[in-house]
């Protein structure tokens, strides 16, 4: 065989599998978005789930999913920038600071269902929070704090030395010149990652199971005093969310239209995922333009 | 006998295991131009960024030696930095204003410092323009972003913005190496201006510029000072061979 | 009067810098404590069936019997490390050549289009959640097997695939930037010597890029490993060792999600699933460490 032939057909073989990459994505969401489309209404967005009946809706478990990641970021946020800058711009080269690399990326790469067991016995049980969003919020903290950590890194590392150089020649404190000249210019990387890893928050189930539960209270949506215990805004109560949602209906799911259900309710997830996709480039671009501006 | 604004005695910088500058005493005078002169990787702007110790922020550098403005060593590791370098600004090779506003680039550091009236930080704004000759240039336009603004315009911007804060030395890395002939003239033309108020100690690969603005004028040749000297004297009648190779070309 | 102002000035900016550092070591510190009491809390949960309940280790890791409400209970665990081994194995040689393919399309053989299409795609399935994932085999992958081959179509290629299919984005997109950081003088000498576009790729290309391609492999292997609702729906949770790859099967994460919550915490039970989960950290331990090792590796 000579070169030329092998190189064609090489090609051929590249392409192929590339191709097959796009069929494989393209069938997935086609498929996700043509079963599930049809089957989301306004109705199903916000009525309750059935157990054994037809013409459940995912209300609650969307409710959750969304105030689960709001207070999940609130947490984690601060956190993750505080513990970023650090990294970037106090820590000193050496052992330690490698140690605390290497440990951050053993976290990374936990096993979600791991973490959910610590939560399950640190905050859960030995913190007392019970199966509630709290619990929820908390392990997912853990599990997202790596990734926020090195995102706010990687923004901080952005910045070109010279700014920082000009601002502290000023006189200014290093803590000044961090808030006031750094983080502005790192703020699109650090928002756009930030939105990502809210996407990764809104799917996770796996650290859910045994930290939010897999139930949900009956939800008054009148009662947004956050201490009272039907209240949708009360953090320590138990919530399911639309991931262990569509796992549980899956293995355990009575009623006759759970596949549509399921179906549904990916396709909001996909939805939402899509959607904090285009936000995080749309608001990265935005945020660039905004701070490169030659106007 | 002029005043001393600074003086270094025996000043060394490590990095790692290698000397970058090695035991150089030097004093500068108050409101005159000192220029710097050497050929690259001479040490010339590491001696320069330890002055305002901004070789701090390199992990690894090592700063021996003593640092004298007035009474204090600023060398001393209790030395409040952050209060040192409002005393003494700088000016980089790159021009690099901060991602705000004309008017906020200039005000941001006074008001850092505690003044928060805006009639006077207008007024700082306007006098620090008005020294680093760009306020005809910009007056109309004070709130449009720094990054507008020619490269030449943006390194007048970043003295203006040194000089706001009211330091009595500026530091300049190669000031005007990254312009163009006419704004580097324009740099040069405002470095004689700017010494009737400052002191300035100044970088320059560019013999002829040292030769035009300066006073003082050390050659530096790995990480020592060959000579230093009147610049007058130095460019016409150096008392070492290896300053009369340098400025004739014969190196570098 | 202006030493006043400098004075408290002075303070000022000392409390300012002292805050910064104070908050910024609390978060590290909080993060370090974290990951230690989260290994802490594992390993010694983890540990007690074999010190507290007295479990062997020759039990839990050679013992092929799960009976643990059998009388005597057996433990044998090498069912679901088997599993978890084959389906991530499975699925990262799955993934491997069509990521590696899909990278040498977006980079070598047409960058524009690649770039402009492929990547954002790409980048979008890397956000699907597992659960999705999951719930897709279960509609599509495991009937399909249902069709073509005996059995239920649960079981080790079901979870496979569909593992395979969720790590495919991690690993196309370090195959991608390894193969973009090549330097451009690389592949021109190469070229000038005449060979032809896939001599260049297989002579010079992958031979370079091995070791950064093989760290893309085992993190996507990491995450097959380590993944639980996806594959604890389409594998069939049979707790033995299954004689074909269409035979209900699990993994240690798919008993761990399946029982955990039916076991009461400090029970005999309840102590293997968490030493389940141990051997889970230590394997995320192992595969850090490979590619710590590959990084190196592709670093020198």
């Amino acid at each position: 065989m000579s070169a030329k032939t092998a190189d064609k057909i090489a090609t051929a073989v590249i392409v192929f599998f590339a191709g097959i990459i796009v069929l494989i994505m393209a069938g997935l969401l086609g498929f996700i978005l043509v079963r599930g489309l049809g089957h989301i209404s306004f109705d199903f967005l916000t009525s309750p789930p059935e157990t054994i009946k037809e013409g459940g809706g995912i209300g609650p478990q969307l409710f959750n999913s969304l105030f689960l990641l709001v207070l999940t970021m609130i947490i984690t946020v601060p956190l993750g920038l505080g513990a970023g800058i650090y990294m970037s711009e106090y820590a000193k080269p050496g052992k330690v600071t490698d140690f605390i690399r290497l440990i951050v990326e053993v976290l990374s790469s936990f096993p979600s269902i791991v973490v959910g067991l610590f939560g399950l016995l640190v905050f859960v049980n030995m913190f007392g929070f019970g199966f509630s969003l709290f619990s929820g919020a908390l392990a997912l903290t853990v599990f997202n704090l790596p990734l926020m950590v090195r995102i706010t890194e990687q923004g901080m590392q952005s910045v070109p030395q010279a700014q920082k150089e000009a601002s502290l020649a000023l006189g200014l404190s290093k803590w000044k010149t961090i808030k006031s000249i750094m983080l502005p210019i790192a703020l699109p990387i650090i928002l756009t990652g930030t939105i990502l890893a809210a996407g990764r928050v809104f799917g996770e189930a796996a650290a859910l199971l045994f930290t939010a539960g897999m139930s949900s209270p009956r939800l008054d949506f009148s009662d947004w005093n956050p201490l009272s215990p039907m209240s949708p805004l009360n953090p320590f109560r138990p919530a399911e969310t639309l991931a262990v949602h569509i796992w549980k209906i899956n293995s355990e799911g009575l009623a006759p239209d759970a596949p549509e259900i399921a179906a549904g309710a990916s396709a909001v997830l996909i939805l939402t995922v899509l959607i904090f996709n285009l936000l995080a480039r749309w608001v990265g671009r935005l945020l660039h333009k905004k701070f490169t501006a030659t106007k | 006998m002029q005043n001393i604004e600074l003086s270094t005695k025996d000043l060394s910088v490590f990095y790692g295991e290698k000397q970058a500058v090695k035991e150089i005493s030097l004093d500068f005078a108050s409101r005159q131009v000192t220029a710097l002169i050497g050929p690259s990787g001479c040490g010339k702007s590491t001696f320069l960024r330890s002055l305002n110790r901004m070789n701090d922020l390199i992990g690894g550098a090592r700063i021996t030696g003593e640092i004298w403005i007035g009474d204090d060593n600023i060398n001393d590791p209790k030395t409040d930095v952050v209060l040192l370098r409002q005393k003494i600004g700088m000016v980089w090779q790159r021009p690099n204003p901060f991602h705000k506003s004309i008017y906020e680039n200039i005000a941001f550091g006074p008001r850092y410092h505690g003044i928060r009236d805006k009639k006077k930080l207008d007024q700082i704004v306007e006098e620090s323009l008005i020294k680093a000759a760009l306020w005809e240039e910009t007056k109309d336009r004070l709130n449009r972003s720094a990054l507008s603004l020619s490269g030449g315009q943006q390194q007048r911007l970043c003295i203006a913005r040194s000089i706001a804060v009211s330091p009595s030395i500026i530091l300049m890395d190669e000031p005007a190496s990254a312009l163009d002939p006419i704004s580097s003239a324009k740099i040069e033309e405002l470095i004689s201006e700017l010494k009737r108020e400052f002191s300035i100690i100044i970088v320059t690969h560019n013999m002829h510029q040292a030769a035009r603005v300066s006073e003082k004028t050390a050659f530096f040749l790995m990480g020592e000072v060959v000579e230093y000297d009147d610049t007058s004297k130095l460019f016409t009648n150096p008392s070492d061979k290896r300053t009369d190779d340098y400025i004739s070309g014969r190196f570098g | 009067m202006a030493q006043s102002r400098e004075k408290r000035k002075l303070k000022q900016h000392i409390i300012e810098e002292w805050t910064g550092k104070v908050f910024t070591s609390l978060c590290i510190v909080l993060l370090v404590v974290t990951i230690f009491s989260l290994v802490y809390f594992v390993a010694t949960k983890g540990f007690s069936s074999f010190i507290k309940d007295g479990i062997s280790l020759g039990e839990i890791f050679g013992g092929i019997k799960w009976k643990p409400e059998g009388e005597p209970p057996l433990f044998g665990a090498l069912p679901f490390i088997i599993g978890s081994f084959s389906t991530s194995i499975l699925a990262a040689v799955i993934a491997a050549p069509l990521s590696i393919s899909a990278a040498l399309f977006m980079v070598e053989i047409m960058p524009k289009l690649g770039r402009k299409y492929l990547q954002p795609a790409i980048e979008l399935l890397a956000g699907i959640p597992s659960v999705v994932y999951g719930f897709v085999g279960l509609s599509v992958i495991v009937p399909f097997y249902r069709d073509i081959f005996p059995g239920q179509g649960l079981g080790i290629a079901a979870g496979a695939s569909v593992l395979s299919i969720m790590i495919l984005p991690t690993m196309t997109s370090i195959a991608t930037d390894a193969l973009a950081a090549l330097p451009p003088g690389l592949k021109e000498g190469s070229y000038a010597l005449g060979a032809t576009r896939w001599q260049t790729l297989a002579r010079t290309v992958i031979p370079t890029t091995l070791p950064a391609l093989m760290t893309g492999v085992v993190l996507g292997m990491a995450r097959a490993f380590g993944e639980a609702l996806a594959v604890q729906m389409v594998i069939g949770n049979a707790p033995h060792i299954p004689k074909s790859l269409f035979e209900s099967a699990s993994t240690l994460t798919s008993a761990i999600t399946l029982s955990m919550g039916n076991t009461v915490m400090g029970s005999v039970q309840n102590n293997v699933l968490w030493t389940l989960a141990l051997i889970l950290m230590l394997m995320t331990f192992i595969f850090v460490f490979i590619v710590r090792f590959l990084e190196r590796r592709a670093n020198r």
